[in-house]
């Protein structure tokens, strides 16, 4: 008897979810065929006419490419300045972004010791500082400042001390509080729990997501270049502005930050895998 | 003892030996740091920078974006008054109901800016008095602006010009003088005309009338109720076009959504081609990777501007552009989590004789559905993000407008509500799929 309701309890259950998938597949076609119809009628080409064009652009810059023979070489390198300088602000913001992360880490997990009544105002304000897109800031701070990489430096700083923060302090909440307390114990102040307890345990992970958020940061400071930012971005948006003729000089940026992201997703992820040992920094 | 247990032998030389290479790190790293961003310093030209800054225009940002002015003017070539919000034609006073700080008699007026200050016109002639300083006089003539202060020195918030005379004692009181014409602006705190066009006949209406109105039977339109009436004339408010807003918002979000949603279901197939003990094949494997190393390596910035050249502005632009780098970021993080799953659930499966497919779908499935979902709901939170940016290279949605209000900076209330209103879409999309995650993955 016993046996049966509970056959019939798990087969009501079974039924239940597999209803609940069928929705939930069902949600997720609907979404997309209903929004990939109407995001077609509201793009101003359609997809079918585009889809012809698709590869005129990247053959015709290919095209130019290929005609201007070796010196395409000597373009990539010409342009190899501006790259540097969107690899500073990425460097610069994810240092300065980090060093902010870590004080705010460490204000806001209860497992090192955090003052209490900070740590919900801190968490908060991260999640402020998260939820600003880069883009505003940066067009907010080019019109005061004007034109030029520092507005992209503050921009993604401001972001990357609100995400690293959070990594940070997940970090911080799965440490081993025991050379914490025997810290303590020998009467450390605050600063010397953290310094000695606290930060040989996280240093590793912390590491870990500094190289991951400066990947991310490469791609955002190149994006923001674009908006006038200085770097790679602006070198783009002026051959781009050119069109046609220009078709050599974008191939050869296009090729640079191909090559140069790929090099430092390659470069941050083998690091990383020595950091972490497995490989994985999620 | 140590040989006893064959374990290498610490001396005190090795001890030291460490100690001193940690101690030189210590030193070291941060030296290095620091020489960088000093480099970086001169690299980005920050003194120079700070020395051209604008800070001016960050002030006139807030405190636009906060307050806004009812001017009055006077055109000497028409020869008449007029007073108006933000001096838009179409939020015009009419003469006969003027604000009751203005006071006109026909070729002249008297304003009262409050707390003492007040600006009386006549003529060609204008009078700022000024409580703590005294009265300024700008006439304008055929040539120019003569201007007569009080005497000593001349506060910096009186710019003297043969050509024009701006005076502007506070943040919220402004007079200017040119030969054409006389302009006085008085500041209030606010968003004007934010609900209601000046010329609707809703305007300056509070809730609850509205809400009476909407309830009421008499129509103010006899084509359509009131409510959608009320709707209506909010949505299409040309100073603030909350209706365009809107659909640029709904853009950015739509971009998205389709974006992950479509590299999510590219990404996972694509994911067991990559995965090395799901596909046997070498070359297979390593086509897949290369190919999504391709995809996240082009970036999206450069997706963007190949779709933008292909299929023109819109949501499917930037939905495009996302899903093609994302397809490469998801595809590699799932064939990492298919390498990491644990074969006993799958010989499990096996062990009762299951096909292939149902293999995959009660061994596989279930183990990297919570990476599945959480990986896709991060990836959903960041491209919201994302997609204001694509929008802003051009492929439209809040983004694109965002831009566009910036640049004819003309009325920076307008960019401050956009601003508002993304961050807001922002964290919708964040809290949203943070609880999706929390329900979906730990069961409420």
């Amino acid at each position: 008897m016993a046996v049966a309701a509970l056959e019939q309890e798990i087969l009501t259950l079974r039924k239940h979810r597999q209803l609940y998938s069928l929705i939930g597949l069902l949600l997720v076609v609907a979404v997309l065929v209903s929004g990939y119809s109407k995001s077609n009628a509201m793009n101003s080409g359609g997809f079918l006419q585009g889809l012809s064009k698709f590869f005129d652009y990247p053959g015709e810059i290919v095209v130019e490419a290929w005609e201007a023979g070796p010196a395409f070489f000597g373009l990539i390198v010409s342009f190899a300045p501006a790259m540097l300088e969107t690899l500073n602000i990425a460097l610069v913001a994810t240092l300065l972004g980090g060093a902010a992360a870590v004080v705010l880490a460490m204000a806001s997990t209860r497992n090192v010791d955090s003052w209490g009544p900070l740590i919900p105002v801190v968490r908060r304000v991260m999640d402020v500082m998260r939820a600003f897109p880069e883009l505003i800031i940066a067009l907010f701070l080019i019109f005061v400042l004007g034109s030029s990489p520092v507005p992209a430096m503050i921009a993604v700083a401001f972001h990357t001390a609100g995400a690293l923060g959070k990594l940070f302090s997940e970090v911080n909440e799965n440490i081993d509080r025991k050379p914490i307390e025997g810290l303590s114990a020998c009467g450390a102040s605050w600063l010397q729990r953290i310094r000695f307890a606290v930060l040989p345990q996280v240093a590793p992970n912390y590491l870990s997501y500094f190289l991951l958020r400066l990947e991310i940061n490469v791609r955002a400071s190149a994006i923001l270049g674009f908006v006038g930012a200085g770097g790679i971005g602006q070198e783009l948006r002026r051959t781009i502005g050119w069109g046609k003729g220009a078709g050599d000089e974008t191939a050869a940026i296009f090729v640079l930050l191909f090559v140069t992201i790929m090099l430092i997703d390659q470069l941050s992820s083998y690091m990383r895998g020595k950091l972490v040992g497995s490989g994985r920094a999620h | 003892m140590a040989t006893d247990t064959m374990e290498p032998a610490v001396t005190h030389e090795t001890v030291w030996r460490t100690v001193r290479r940690r101690a030189r790190i210590t030193v070291l790293v941060p030296i290095a740091i620091l020489a960088y961003l000093t480099y970086t310093w001169f690299a980005f030209d920050v003194s120079a920078l700070l020395a051209k800054s604008q800070p001016d225009r960050a002030v006139i940002l807030a405190t636009d974006s906060v307050a806004y002015k009812v001017q009055v003017e006077k055109n000497f070539r028409r020869g008449e008054f007029k007073v108006a919000i933000e001096g838009e034609r179409t939020a015009t006073y009419d003469n006969a109901e003027l604000p009751d700080w203005v006071d006109l008699d026909g070729d002249t007026a008297f304003i009262d800016l409050g707390d003492g200050y007040s600006v009386e016109i006549d003529g060609k002639t204008a009078l700022f008095a000024i409580p703590g300083y005294g009265v300024i006089k700008g006439t304008a003539t055929d040539k120019g602006v003569d201007t007569v202060l009080p005497n000593g020195p001349a506060p910096d918030w009186v710019k003297v010009d043969p050509r024009k005379l701006n005076v502007r004692p506070t943040l919220d009181r402004r007079l200017q003088v040119t030969k054409t014409k006389i302009e006085v602006h008085n500041y209030f705190g606010g968003w004007e005309n934010f609900w209601f066009p000046f010329r609707s006949p809703l305007y300056g209406m509070s809730f609850s009338q509205l809400y009476a109105l909407a309830l009421s039977s008499d129509r103010m339109d006899p084509e359509t109720s009131n409510l959608w009436f009320i709707v209506d004339e909010f949505l299409s408010n040309p100073d603030w076009q909350h209706g365009d807003v809107f659909v640029a918002l709904f853009e950015t979000i739509m971009m998205a959504v389709l974006g992950t949603l479509t590299a999510a279901l590219f990404g996972l197939p694509l994911a067991f081609l990559a995965a090395r003990n799901f596909t046997s094949s070498t070359f297979l494997r390593f086509g897949t990777r290369r190919l999504f190393d391709f995809l996240r390596g082009i970036d999206m910035l450069i997706w963007s501007l190949i779709f933008i050249r292909a299929f023109g502005l819109g949501p499917l632009t930037g939905a495009l552009a996302i899903a093609f780098t994302d397809t490469g970021s998801l595809g590699k993080l799932f064939s990492e989590a298919l390498e990491n799953i644990d074969n006993k659930q799958v010989e499990g499966v096996r062990a009762t004789g299951a096909s292939q497919i149902q293999r995959y779908r009660f061994g596989v499935i279930p183990q990297i559905l919570p990476v599945f979902v959480s990986q896709v709901l991060y990836y959903l939170e960041s491209n919201t993000r994302s997609a204001t940016v694509i929008g802003a290279l051009g492929a439209g949605g809040i983004g694109l407008l965002l831009v566009e209000t910036m640049k004819t900076s003309r009325d920076w209330e307008n960019t401050s509500y956009i601003i508002i209103l993304t961050i807001v879409v922002v964290i919708l999309m964040d809290q949203t799929s943070s609880w999706l995650r929390r329900k979906l993955i730990e069961g409420k």
